[in-house]
C-alpha cells in the first residue's frame, strides 16, 4: 500500500443556498481543492463524488459524469464514480479515492462531496433521509432520522444516566465552535435555554438537538504521498481509513446505544496507523444529532462507554478541552449537506493541521481523526490524518 | 401639477376570531409555541356570508362615509385579492353596484397574491395623474385559505382596506411609488386547488426579504429618504416575526412600525394585510407625517410607497367609519367546529 496524503482543500459555504445550483456547488468546492492543490486538470486520474440522494433532493442521477462535465473535464474523459452510503457516501468516496491511490492504480484523485437539499420541503427531506433506514422494518412504520436517535438517546439516558442537560451541552458547544466558523451554516452562539425551550422533535431531543438540512458541497485532491511535495509544503497524510458495517435498522443490533460500526472502524483505523486514541489531538464526528456524538466519542474510545454526557459536562471536549470535538460547529452548527459531511470533516481536520484554522485553531495539532455515520449506524468511515 | 394621493380610506375586519392554541389543540400542537414562534396569537375569520366581495363593499363604504364624494364620481374599481369569490366574473362589479359607482366606470379584479391591493392603488394614482378618471378606488381583500394541518392555517385570515384615490381634499400625498418584480415561486394556487401550496422557508430570504429589501431601498433611494425620515412604516405582515425582522434589517424601528403591526391580532389578511396597515396607521396620522409602504405578493414583487399627510386629514370624517384598533377590538371568539364550518373544511363532493 502507498502512502497517501490530501494536498488540496475546498469548501463552499453550508446553508440555505438558494441562488447555487447542484453543480454551481460541487465545481465551487472542487475548484477550490483544485486551485489549492495547484495540479491541472491533465493530471487528475479519477474523481470520486458522495452524494446520498441527488435523486430525489434535485432529480438527478448519474452525478460521477456530471461532475466532471460541469467541471469542465468532459473532453478529458476522466473515469468519474459517483458513491453512495446515506451520510457516509463523502467518507466512502473519500476511501474509494484514497484506496485508489494506495493500491497504485492511480497517482492522483479528486474526491468531492455534495448535497442539495432546500430544493424540497422539510417533509420531502424528511422522507427522502429516512430513506438511509430500514424501510421495511423501520420507516414502513413512520421512524424518522430523529425518532430513531431519540431511542438512542432515551436508553442512554437510562442505562447511564445521561441528562437533557448533557444533551444540550453537545449542540451549545457545537454553536461556540461554528460561530468562529465563516463557513458554517449557523453562526451565532446559542444558549442552555434556547435548547431546553425549543420545539420537542422526538424527546429528548428537540430543535436544536437536531443538525440542520443543508446545502453544501466540499472536496479534496488526493495525492500518492511521494509525489505530494512536488504540489505541496504542507501535505497531511492520510494515516489510516476504516470503514464497517451495521445491521441497517436499529431494533437488530447487539446495543443499540453502541454503534458498533464505529467501534470497529475506529479499531482498524487505530490499527493501520498504529496509534491509540489517547495520540489523536482533535475530532469531527457525526453529530447528526446531539446524542450521536456523546455516543461517537464513547465509541471512538476517547472515553468509557455510558461517560459520554459526563465528557461533555466537564468540557473536555471544547474547543480548549483536551480532546477538541466537531471545531467546524459539527453537523449540528457548521450544517448537514449528508453526502457532503464526510469530505467536509477531512476538510477541516486538514486546515487544522496546517494551522488554518483561524480562530478555532487548536495548538500544535499533529493527528486528527475524521468520523462518518451513515444511518443509525449502518455504515461508518473513520479517517486518522497526519501533519507531516 | 397638483399632488396626487389618498382622499379617503376604509376597512373592514370580520368579527369572529379563533386562537392559534385552538387550532394547535385539535392537531395536537403546543399552541403557545406556535403563538412564540410565529408572533400570531390569534386570526380572523369570516362569517358564513363573508366573502372577498362582501368585506370590499364594507371597506369600500367606509371610505365613502368618510368623505362627500358622489359615488358616480370614481371612475374606476380595482379589487386585488387572491380569494375572488367567482373564477369568472369580476368582484368589482359587485362592489361598483353595491356602492353605487355603477356603470360609467373601469373595472377588473386583480391577482397579485398579497399585494394585489397596492397594485390597485399603483392603478389608480396613474389614472388620476393621466386625467383619465377623477376618482379611482382601489381595494385589496382577502378570506385567504389554509389547508387543515397547514402551518398556514395558523395565519390564513379574513379582511380587507379600501383607498379612494384622487387630486382633491387629499389626505396622503402619495409622492413616489415603485415595485420590484421577479419570478420567484414562493407560494401558489393552481386553478381548481382548493388550498395553496408553499415553498416553506423558501418563502422567507429570496421571497419576501428580497423583494422588500430591494423595493424598499430603491424607493428611498429614488426620493433621498432615510427610515429616520418616516413616522410611520408599513410591511406586508403574513407572521408577526417577518415585518419586525424586515424593520429592523431596513433600519427602521419597531416603534414605527408597531401601529401598522396588525398581524399578531388578526393573523394576515393577504391582500388586506398591507391596506389595513395603512388604514392603522390613518386612523391616528396627523398633518405632516411621512409614511412609509412596502407590500409583498408571493410569486413574487413589492410595491412601495413614500406619502405625507397633509393638513386635508383634520377635515376627514374619520370617526364616520370603524377604526381599525375598534374592528380588532370587537371580536367573538369561536370553537375549531364553526371555524370549520365557516371556512367550508366540512365539504364533500
Amino acid at each position: 500500500m502507498r502512502d497517501v496524503a490530501v494536498i488540496g482543500v475546498g469548501l463552499t459555504k453550508f446553508g440555505e443556498l438558494w441562488d447555487k445550483s447542484f453543480r454551481h456547488l460541487i465545481t465551487e468546492a472542487g475548484s477550490k481543492a483544485i486551485f489549492d492543490s495547484g495540479i491541472g486538470g491533465l493530471e487528475i486520474d479519477a474523481m470520486y463524488v458522495g452524494s446520498m440522494s441527488s435523486g430525489r433532493f434535485i432529480g438527478q442521477e448519474h452525478i460521477g459524469a456530471l461532475v466532471a462535465d460541469a467541471s469542465g473535464f468532459s473532453h478529458l474523459n476522466i473515469p468519474s464514480t459517483r458513491v453512495e452510503g446515506a451520510c457516509a457516501s463523502g467518507g466512502l468516496a473519500v476511501r474509494e479515492g484514497y484506496l485508489s491511490i494506495a493500491s497504485g492504480l492511480n497517482d492522483i484523485v479528486v474526491v468531492g462531496g455534495i448535497e442539495k437539499m432546500n430544493d424540497v420541503g422539510g417533509n420531502a427531506a424528511t422522507e427522502t433521509l429516512a430513506t438511509a433506514l430500514d424501510q421495511e422494518w423501520e420507516a414502513f412504520f413512520g421512524a424518522t432520522f430523529p425518532g430513531v436517535y431519540a431511542m438512542i438517546a432515551n436508553r442512554h439516558m437510562y442505562e447511564y444516566g445521561t441528562t437533557r442537560e448533557n444533551l444540550a451541552q453537545v449542540a451549545i458547544k457545537n454553536h461556540a465552535n461554528g460561530a468562529l466558523n465563516p463557513f458554517a451554516q449557523y453562526q451565532r452562539e446559542i444558549k442552555m435555554e434556547h435548547v431546553l425551550n425549543a420545539a420537542t422533535v422526538a424527546y429528548p431531543l428537540g430543535l436544536f438537538d437536531c443538525s440542520p438540512v443543508t446545502d453544501g458541497a466540499a472536496a479534496l485532491v488526493l495525492c500518492s504521498l511521494e509525489k505530494a511535495k512536488k504540489f505541496t509544503e504542507k501535505p497531511v497524510k492520510i494515516i489510516a481509513s476504516g470503514q464497517a458495517s451495521d445491521s441497517l435498522a436499529l431494533h437488530e443490533r447487539r446495543d443499540i446505544c453502541t454503534l458498533d460500526s464505529t467501534v470497529i472502524a475506529a479499531k482498524k483505523a487505530y490499527k493501520q496507523a498504529n496509534i491509540t486514541h489517547k495520540d489523536i489531538d482533535l475530532a469531527e464526528v457525526h453529530d447528526c444529532f446531539t446524542i450521536a456524538e456523546i455516543c461517537a466519542i464513547e465509541d471512538l474510545g476517547f472515553v468509557k462507554k455510558g461517560e459520554g454526557g459526563k465528557a461533555v459536562e466537564e468540557n473536555i471536549t471544547t474547543l480548549n478541552g483536551s480532546l477538541p470535538v466537531n471545531t467546524s460547529g459539527g453537523l449540528k452548527s457548521k450544517g448537514h449537506p449528508v453526502g457532503a459531511t464526510g469530505v467536509a470533516q477531512i476538510v477541516d481536520i486538514v486546515k487544522q493541521l496546517r494551522g488554518e484554522a483561524d480562530k478555532r485553531q487548536v495548538k500544535d495539532a499533529e493527528i486528527g481523526l475524521a468520523h462518518n455515520v451513515g444511518g443509525s449506524g449502518a455504515t461508518c468511515t473513520v479517517h486518522i490524518l497526519e501533519a507531516i | 401639477m397638483s399632488d396626487i394621493g389618498i382622499v379617503s380610506y376604509g376597512a373592514y375586519i370580520p368579527r369572529y376570531r379563533i386562537k392559534a392554541e385552538e387550532i394547535a389543540s385539535v392537531w395536537g400542537k403546543d399552541g403557545e409555541s406556535i403563538s412564540k414562534g410565529l408572533g400570531i396569537y390569534e386570526k380572523s375569520v369570516p362569517s358564513i356570508d363573508q366573502d372577498t366581495a362582501t368585506i370590499s363593499v364594507e371597506a369600500a363604504r367606509g371610505a365613502l362615509n368618510r368623505c362627500s364624494i358622489h359615488p358616480k364620481d370614481i371612475g374606476a374599481i380595482y379589487v386585488g385579492s387572491e380569494s375572488h369569490p367567482y373564477a369568472v366574473k369580476p368582484t368589482g362589479t359587485i362592489v361598483g353596484e353595491a356602492i353605487g359607482a355603477t356603470p360609467e366606470l373601469m373595472v377588473a379584479d386583480y391577482e397579485f397574491a398579497c399585494k394585489a391591493g397596492t397594485a390597485a392603488i399603483q392603478s389608480c394614482f396613474a389614472l388620476v395623474k393621466s386625467n383619465m378618471i377623477r376618482y379611482g378606488l382601489a381595494i385589496g381583500a382577502d378570506t385567504s385559505q389554509a389547508a387543515p394541518g397547514d402551518a398556514l392555517e395558523f395565519s390564513a385570515s379574513a379582511g380587507g382596506g379600501a383607498f379612494i384615490i384622487g387630486k382633491d381634499n387629499v389626505i396622503a400625498i402619495i409622492n413616489k411609488t415603485c415595485s420590484y418584480t421577479t419570478d420567484t415561486p414562493d407560494f401558489w394556487r393552481r386553478a381548481e386547488r382548493k388550498y395553496p401550496a408553499h415553498g416553506g422557508r423558501f418563502t422567507g430570504g429570496p421571497a419576501y426579504f428580497k423583494h422588500i429589501t430591494n423595493c424598499s431601498f430603491n424607493l428611498m433611494k429614488k426620493v433621498n429618504t432615510k427610515p429616520e425620515d418616516y413616522d410611520y412604516a408599513i410591511f406586508h405582515q403574513p407572521n408577526g416575526k417577518f415585518p419586525v425582522s424586515i424593520a429592523r434589517k431596513l433600519g427602521f424601528s419597531y416603534d414605527q412600525i408597531k401601529q401598522s403591526l396588525m398581524v399578531p391580532y388578526i393573523g394576515n389578511t393577504y391582500s388586506g394585510a398591507t391596506m389595513i396597515g395603512l388604514s392603522s396607521v390613518l386612523d391616528i396620522a396627523k398633518s405632516g407625517d411621512r409614511i412609509f409602504l412596502t407590500s409583498y405578493g408571493s410569486g413574487a414583487g413589492s410595491d412601495s410607497f413614500d406619502m405625507t399627510i397633509t393638513d386635508d386629514i383634520i377635515k376627514l370624517h374619520r370617526g364616520n367609519a370603524p377604526l381599525v384598533e375598534q374592528m380588532v377590538n370587537d371580536k367573538k371568539y369561536i370553537d375549531y367546529g364553526t371555524y370549520a364550518k365557516l371556512t367550508d373544511l366540512l365539504y364533500w363532493e
